[in-house]
């Protein structure tokens, strides 16, 4: 169990070596290696869940000197909000190669290939504890999903992919000029070179420097949530990805951002964490996002993009809920990146298996699917259902832990987050109708339901839609002390939830 | 432990069942599996009422915690008071009556294990909903009853108008759930807990608010849910749509069980409304305005199923105007009378639309009740229940409403007198065009069958009789007592009213036909604003839900994300480009170029370094 988190780390690695040893003339052969290499990968993380306990904070260790000259080491742990990320990587990681098997056809070894490496990149983003690895691993990320999109992606593929990668290089600078500066800082108080996180904990930084290391960091990590007005690569990139990459992109790569803000913004740099200025700014950005993200939803007359601005909707509770620095604010983010990883994925994976059938995105193409796919009918509407909070699913669980943090910062949060809730339920609904409700056209008469392998894909994916609505307490339990750890930092003494105040005292005055 | 559990678990499981099999079952299967679960839930409330007796406190049971965070800790709990019990029995009693009704409905439709499973899952959530210790489990019986509702109304999927009235419903409900859901949020702010039995608590040690307080500001917010749910003004408009539905749905949900939801909602909150007085005036005005409105919209529709969904919107108006005059008994027991003879008179409309073959006009009805005489003798028990001629259900409900209207404010009495008389005039109007006269369709009219008509019947007595059923005497102990002694005056004119009502109906419909045809051209505008219902919908859509849509097209997404934002971006790579072609010079290959390039960077760079240390 010692080196458990490079197995994890590593084990998509070695598929991705085996899979360069096996020809190309051999696409059944490379499919089925990468799909078994996938799920090893998601099995590999099991253990983490069994081994994982619940009253310590980082555990897993493993730290290796890596570039001593300068501080910087193979340093991995996780506490209990990276592991249910990584356990999320590890699934939808595998779920996303399965899916892919019929619909990629060209350059399968690239193709796997660039998911492995994609694999190996998000786990270790999720997995570093030192910052330096974890630019490396923020970087790495990118390449292999330059290349999704600009090879197996749609008409304007390139368009996107140059798009996705620009925005995304902008903000790592920066954000890498931010890491820096606390390296400096930190060598400039301690004589001790080190990008180790929990040593960087310990620098003093006055306000001013937090001040602008946090917008250097926000930058980088705000891009990749993405906030408004940053968000505009995300609609071309998912769009023109094709349906795996959406996934991976919306299931995981979205959450690196938000996992930044919670990881290092918020601890490292409370001070600014906590200004007002700043909560005001992210409050407002977050809340513009889920109003602007879901009013935008409607008017979409490609199935896709829709799908991919409700992201930018549901990413702004995510926000939303960190910035109101609060149990159930963090709580209820973490959460739902989660539930966001399972509702949007399914959602991608379901735009997926009708342009597989019919190779377009348009939603007046479709229609009366019902008719012709039952099956698939049922699980699209399980995961509108999700996405849309409706109990007992999971986006329910999680929209209400967010509501309950933003309730306790102002009403007016609240009242916003509500009426995103609203919005969320307008537009996904209007989608399933003109989807698959009405007389069945000529052309969407002959599709066939889901076969044994596409149900394969959805089934764990409802499974866990289901548990976290009916029964969250475990998923709480393990994010519990890192909410704790977090809100300890920026609020000290503010610990979980006793400190609220009676808002309604306030308001009979 | 009286294993309150099972009482909803029975109908999940005939969902489940039914959902997962029953497209390979026979007929007999589904229907064994769907009335079935039905028959097990009403057994199982039986033997817990009986267990439970005089139920003189709450019964409740802890099963585990669903949701924790921080001090908000929500448990699957269950509970029976004697409120709780009423619903029960109703929505049990009711339910199963149209259940086995559906049987016969539904014979000829396809989907029919679908109907079943979407009926049973209606029936798990609505119990859930009446049975919840606390805001946030209710809400999940909430939740689920508006998503079974959105289903069935659009049942006939491939019919556009079907699936946009579920879209309609669903959507507006979600805006009712608007402040539902910020209301749940305030009463735990306000009162650090969700459970039923900890706020109300604590809100009876609360003083009454004579201004708008926090209380006021959670009735109101409580109240736009119960709207959306109930359908009353501003948020009716989806219930007649909802008529698109198969007739047993329109019966179940919209008329019977769901939408009195927001009535027993509010009853249930009653000791937050009775010190939020406010709030509580607001309820009343809102009931009698949708009362009326509703009432009057109703007096020109021609589509049987359109009357009684406007005679719905109306009535529950009725329950409204109770709950806020403070009579919640008064409501509760209207609700109770209302399951009756509202869903008796919508199958029996939907036993005369299965005689015609489909045929929902009432101009081309007529003379039906030497065809069907059972549906026409059982319809008939519905409308005077619902006329409220004594002494039949509706005349003590709706009596125990106006009397509490009437000591609240006069004047809101004699609005729901008038409406009283609206009412019996539609009744019968419908009544009468249906069933009297010669007939006028095309079609050949057949009596259903016994499973359709035995349902009928059950419902025809409960009409009749279930006006004993003494519901404000049993809930006595709940509520704040009514006040407003007996008048036997005001009872009589609003029987005069309701006599009223049924002869002019009588007069213009049967004895002098044209009659109804003259008063409609001659009175000219006012008719058409009655006919197309004040153009409502019209100025919803007008004012809400096209400048929504195309503004976040042409605004939002053409402007903001394609012109501004996305233009910044391709205007900063083109500077990037052009930027770009200037600074090629600068690559020129020399290493001699470079070195200087390099020097004179390292100089401005210490340079700054200096200057900027200086400043310091």
């Amino acid at each position: 169990m010692d080196h458990i988190l490079s197995i994890v780390l590593f084990t998509p690695l070695v598929g991705f070596l085996a899979l360069l040893f096996i020809p190309s003339s051999k696409p059944a052969a490379i499919k089925l290696w990468a799909n078994i290499a996938g799920f090893a990968g998601f099995l590999v993380c099991l253990p983490l869940v069994f081994a994982f306990d619940r009253s310590r904070d980082f555990q897993f260790a493993e730290k290796v000197p890596w570039i001593p000259s300068i501080g910087a080491s193979y340093n991995l742990a996780i506490d209990g909000y990276a592991l249910l990320l990584v356990v999320l990587t590890g699934l939808l990681g595998f779920l996303s190669i399965l899916a892919s098997w019929a619909a990629i056809e060209t350059r399968l070894k690239e193709y796997y290939g660039c998911f492995l490496l994609l694999q190996v990149g998000m786990m270790g983003v999720f997995m570093a504890r030192d910052f330096l690895l974890f630019f490396v691993f923020w970087e790495l990320v990118l390449v292999p999903m330059y290349f999704i999109i600009a090879i197996w992606g749609g008409e304007r593929r390139v368009y996107a992919a140059i798009k996705f990668i620009i925005y995304t290089l902008v903000g790592s600078v920066l954000m890498l000029l931010g890491i820096l500066a606390l390296y400096y800082e930190h060598f400039r108080q301690f004589q001790v070179r080190s990008f180790d996180v929990a040593q960087l904990m310990n620098t003093q930084l006055d306000p001013n420097l937090q001040w602008w290391i946090f917008w250097a960091f926000f930058v980088g990590f705000a891009v990749k949530v993405p906030m408004f007005p940053l968000h505009t690569w995300l609609p071309d990139a998912h769009t023109e990805a094709p349906t795996a990459g959406s996934v991976i992109l919306a299931s995981i790569l979205l959450k690196m951002g938000t996992y930044g803000f919670l990881r290092f913004s918020l601890p490292l740099l409370p001070d600014a964490a906590k200004n007002p200025t700043v909560i005001q700014v992210m409050a407002v950005l977050s809340i513009i996002a889920i109003v602007y993200g879901a009013l935008v939803c409607l008017m979409q007359k490609d199935w896709k993009k829709l799908i991919a601005y409700s992201s930018v909707s549901h990413l702004g509770f995510c926000t939303l809920g960190i910035f109101a620095l609060n149990p159930a604010g963090i709580a209820g983010s973490m959460l739902q990146q989660i539930n966001h990883g399972i509702s949007t994925g399914m959602l991608f994976l379901i735009v997926g298996v009708v342009y597989e059938r019919r190779h377009t995105r348009e939603i007046a193409e479709y229609g009366g699917l019902l008719r012709s796919m039952p099956i698939f009918t049922i699980v699209f509407l399980i995961a509108a259902l999700s996405s849309m909070g409706m109990p007992p699913l999971n986006g329910f669980i999680g929209e209400i832990t967010i509501l309950k943090g933003a309730y306790q910062v102002s009403l007016w949060w609240a009242g916003a987050v509500v009426l995103g809730i609203a919005l969320g339920a307008a537009y996904l609904i209007w989608l399933f109708q003109r989807t698959m409700l009405g007389e069945v056209s000529e052309k969407n008469a002959a599709l066939k339901d889901l076969n044994a392998r596409e149900i394969a894909v959805f089934a764990p994916l409802l499974l866990l839609a289901l548990w976290i609505g009916v029964y969250p307490k475990p998923f709480f339990q393990v994010m519990d002390r890192s909410v704790t750890q977090i809100v300890e930092l920026v609020q000290p003494g503010a610990h979980a939830g006793q400190m609220v105040p009676n808002r309604l005292a306030s308001l009979q005055r | 432990m009286l294993h309150l559990w099972l009482i909803p678990a029975f109908p999940l499981a005939g969902f489940l069942a039914n959902g997962l099999v029953g497209r390979r079952a026979s007929k007999a299967a589904v229907n064994l599996i769907a009335i079935g679960s039905v028959v097990l839930s009403l057994l199982w409330v039986l033997k817990t009422l009986a267990a439970l007796g005089p139920l003189e406190h709450t019964h409740i049971e802890r099963y585990f915690t669903w949701f924790q965070s921080g001090d908000l800790r929500v448990g699957f709990d269950l509970a029976v008071d004697r409120l709780t019990a009423v619903m029960l029995l109703v929505v049990t009693s009711v339910g199963l009556l149209i259940h086995i009704y559906a049987i016969g409905y539904m014979s000829h439709e396809g989907g029919y294990y679908r109907f079943f499973a979407y009926f049973n899952l209606f029936m798990f959530f609505m119990l859930l909903l009446v049975m919840a210790a606390n805001f946030l489990l209710m809400f999940v019986g909430w939740e689920g009853v508006g998503l079974c509702s959105y289903l069935l109304i659009g049942f006939y999927f491939l019919r556009h108008s079907a699936t946009t009235a579920g879209n309609k419903a669903f959507i507006v409900n979600r805006i009712g759930d608007y402040g539902f859901t910020l209301a749940v949020f305030l009463i735990f702010l306000g009162f650090g807990s969700l459970d039923f039995e900890t706020v109300f608590a604590a809100a009876a040690g609360r003083p009454v608010e004579t201004s708008a307080g926090a209380l006021t500001l959670i009735g109101l917010l409580l109240l736009a849910g119960a709207a959306g749910k109930s359908a009353q003004i501003p948020l009716y408009v989806w219930l007649p749509d909802a008529m698109e539905g198969p007739t047993p749905v329109s019966a179940l949900i919209h008329a019977a069980t769901m939408v009195t939801a927001g009535v027993y909602m509010i009853a249930r909150c009653a000791p937050l409304y009775t010190r939020a007085p406010l709030a509580l005036d607001v309820v009343a005005l809102v009931g009698l305005a949708t009362a009326v409105l509703a009432a009057i919209i109703g007096l020109a529709q021609t589509d049987i199923k359109k009357v009684f969904a406007y005679s719905t919107v109306s009535q529950l108006g009725y329950m409204f105007l109770g709950l806020g005059s403070g009579a919640y008994s008064a409501g509760i027991f209207h609700l109770v009378t209302h399951a009756f003879f509202k869903a008796l008179l919508f199958l029996g409309a939907g036993s005369v639309i299965h005689a015609l073959s489909g045929e929902q006009d009432l101009r081309r009805m007529g003379g039906l009740r030497k065809h069907t005489p059972v549906t026409f003798v059982t319809i008939l028990c519905a409308a005077v229940a619902i006329a409220g001629v004594p002494p039949f259900s509706g005349f003590h409900s709706k009596d125990a409403i106006l009397l509490a209207a009437h000591h609240h404010a006069p004047w809101m009495y004699w609005a729901g007198v008038a409406t009283a008389g609206l009412t019996a005039f539609y009744v019968f109007r419908a009544v009468f065009l249906a069933f009297f006269g010669t007939y006028r369709g095309p079609h050949h009219p057949h009596e259903s069958p016994a499973v359709m008509t035995l349902p009928l019947a059950a419902l025809a007595l409960l009409s009749l009789a279930g006006g004993y059923f003494n519901v404000p005497r049993w809930l006595e102990p709940m509520f704040p007592p009514a006040e407003g002694a007996h008048d036997a005056l005001l009872v009589y004119i609003s029987v005069a009213a309701a006599a009223a009502g049924i002869s002019l109906a009588w007069l213009m419909y049967v004895a002098r036909p044209g009659l109804a045809d003259r008063l409609a051209g001659r009175l000219g505008w006012l008719y058409r604003l009655v006919y197309n219902k004040f153009f409502v919908d019209e100025i919803y859509d007008r004012a809400l839900v096209r400048p929504c849509v195309e503004g976040s097209s042409a605004v939002l997404w053409r402007g903001v994300d394609a012109g501004l934002i996305d233009g910044a971006v391709n205007q900063v790579g083109m500077k990037a480009r052009d930027a770009g072609s200037v600074l090629r010079l600068i690559q020129s290959g020399s290493i001699r170029s470079y070195a200087a390039w390099v020097l004179w960077g390292s100089v401005l760079a210490l340079a700054a370094l200096v200057l900027s240390r200086g400043a310091r």
